[in-house]
């Protein structure tokens, strides 16, 4: 396993686009550290983010995992294109012509993406751990370890929606038009909602049963916007004679659907990588 | 045997069938081929191929364009599936991909990492093949790329990037060594380079399968030659026993007719044609051309023209590649 990971970790080491990328990725989750200090002025009104409860544990596990994980975008064209350059510099045939296995080959892949969700979920830990302690109105540790379930569906998002990059490497062999592809499969999904919401199922449930299945519509469900959950927002609602009800907890159902798709683009990676003639 | 000592850190090197004791002592088969096919749709680009490559012997797959030669070698390096048959390595005592750690191959294209060094490509290599890297600088010393070691492989010529490829085979002293159109694309120079380095691995008693359109590249180093042409084998065997034939003669007479009517009726001729003015006569035993002379002098025909010649490997492989 290790000499897997290590075989990746070499090709990723000395290239550099991907390390640009990596390091840049790791810089802006840190930087969600800087929106503590946005403040306003307006005239006598006073406004400063940090102020307004966004740091304050447990919601700060929400909040900053919901924001990093938008960032995920980055490491995801490293993934991306790290399956599709073996084609097109031909090395996958090169590398099992060497003697890697083609589920070697896979594995290496896999291992590192959950490397990469690994420290990333890792970070956004320690950063959001060092920034609670800072900002924090509440810091029992009761409170500061509640709401961990964020941090584990940070992980499992970003694990499946590395492992739907992988499939479309696999799949589609062009960096490029692997990342489209992802925005297709996007609005596919919200074409699909659309249609099923406000043509076909009017004024039923249906269209929300349906979609929550969607691959990209379940991983983003993992981690719902926490800014409808913000003090302020809701008093604000309130006044205008609207309350939330929404359920912003991690829920297994979710949790499962994911699985089962990061299963399935494995499967699928390998079922491609093993039917496809070089 | 000389290699022993060095791999002895390496688990995988061993010879199976002196540790394991299997039934064939004499003879050690590296790669058994039986009734391999291959379909690319209605087209079928290996057809129930069988042979047998031995150790020690130089191996030359010779086929025209198209034939199935880089097909074939690329279903037993496992980068094409088979649609049936079988093939094994090693009397089938690893799997596939193991069986590739014990061999190297180079197949048309150089493929590495661009953004790499020559040495970074080749550790990369080292991982995978699970070989120590200390063989690095020694291979490269052999394809004479040492002093680019730290260059990129983009910035290397074709030349230099197939020399590259054959130090990268060579890593793990492999029990075979495997080439697919290694001149390919060459310059004069990059081709006399890499059939310098052939020379000098099959002079080290290296298993080599060379895959090729270029005759006297097979005639020079091989031993054995398989033909193929779309797909099916035409010959396999040792290149010796194709030139097995016993030659063939060109005459020319003032009395053509007569001469022919002569040579028809005598078994130790075959097949007769006529190019040009002179008359091709294949021999079914052999027969040295004087005597040839004395006969036909004794029936009273007389030659003005009379030469003996074996056929070239270039003509074996034309006649028996022709289209029938």
């Amino acid at each position: 396993m290790f000499r897997l990971l290590s075989i990746e970790l070499q090709k990723l080491r000395y290239n550099r686009a991907a390390k640009v990328i990596s390091i840049i990725y790791f810089v802006l989750i840190t930087f969600i550290a800087l929106i503590a200090s946005i403040e306003f002025n307006f005239g006598n009104f006073h406004f400063r983010v940090a102020d307004q409860g966004i740091f304050n544990f447990p919601f700060i596990w929400h909040f900053d995992t919901y924001m990093a994980a938008i960032l995920k975008l980055f490491l995801a064209i490293v993934i991306v294109s790290m399956m599709s350059n073996e084609y097109s510099y031909r090395t996958l045939k090169q590398n099992l012509i060497d003697g890697l296995s083609k589920k070697e080959f896979l594995l290496s892949k896999f291992l590192t993406v959950l490397l990469f969700s690994v420290i990333s979920t890792v970070f956004i830990f320690a950063v959001s751990l060092i920034l609670g302690l800072l900002f924090s109105d509440y810091t029992e540790i009761g409170i500061i370890f509640s709401g961990m379930e964020y941090i584990g569906a940070y992980f499992i998002k970003l694990v499946a929606f590395f492992s739907l990059c992988l499939f479309l490497g696999v799949l589609v062999k062009r960096s490029a038009f692997a990342l489209g592809f992802l925005i297709v499969i996007q609005i596919v999904e919200w074409l699909i909602y659309g249609l099923m919401k406000w043509q076909f199922f009017k004024d039923t449930e249906i269209a929300d049963q349906v979609s929550q299945f969607f691959p990209l519509n379940a991983m983003a469900n993992l981690i719902k916007e926490p800014m409808s959950r913000l003090g302020a927002i809701q008093s604000a609602a309130n006044q205008l004679g609207e309350s939330f009800t929404k359920d912003y907890s991690v829920s297994f159902l979710n949790i499962l659907i994911v699985l089962v798709w990061t299963a399935l683009f494995l499967y699928w990676s390998y079922a491609i990588l093993k039917k496809r003639d070089l | 045997m000389k290699n022993v000592t060095n791999h002895q850190p390496v688990r995988h090197i061993n010879n199976p069938p002196k540790t394991v004791g299997t039934k064939n002592f004499s003879v050690e088969h590296i790669l058994t081929l039986t009734n391999l096919t291959k379909k690319f749709g209605a087209i079928t680009a290996v057809n129930n191929l069988s042979f047998t490559i031995e150790k020690g012997n130089v191996y030359g797959i010779l086929g025209p364009n198209g034939s199935g030669k880089s097909t074939t070698l690329g279903i037993v390096l496992n980068v094409v599936n088979k649609t049936s048959g079988n093939f094994d390595w090693f009397d089938g005592n690893t799997s596939t991909h193991n069986a590739l750690k014990k061999v190297g191959a180079i197949i048309e294209h150089p493929n590495f990492y661009p953004y790499m060094t020559a040495t970074q490509n080749l550790k990369l290599v080292c991982k995978i093949k699970e070989v120590s890297e200390e063989k690095i600088s020694e291979k490269l010393q052999l394809v004479g790329l040492l002093d680019r070691k730290d260059s990129k492989f983009s910035t290397f010529s074709l030349g230099m990037k197939q020399r590259l490829a054959i130090a990268s085979a060579l890593l793990n002293d492999p029990e075979i060594l495997i080439l697919d159109e290694p001149t390919n694309g060459l310059d004069p120079q990059g081709i006399h380079q890499i059939r310098e380095i052939i020379k000098t691995i099959a002079s080290q008693g290296t298993t080599i399968l060379l895959a090729s359109h270029l005759l006297d590249e097979v005639e020079k180093v091989c031993t054995h030659v398989v033909i193929l042409r779309k797909g099916v084998s035409l010959y396999s065997g040792s290149v010796d026993a194709m030139n097995a034939s016993h030659g063939f003669l060109t005459m020319h007479s003032n009395n053509m007719e007569m001469l022919q009517s002569a040579l028809e009726g005598n078994p130790a001729f075959g097949k007769i044609k006529r190019e040009g003015e002179f008359l091709i006569v294949y021999l079914n035993e052999p027969l040295d051309a004087s005597e040839v002379n004395k006969l036909l002098f004794e029936k009273g025909i007389t030659l003005s023209h009379l030469v003996k010649r074996k056929e070239s490997l270039e003509e074996q492989f034309l006649e028996l590649t022709k289209q029938k």
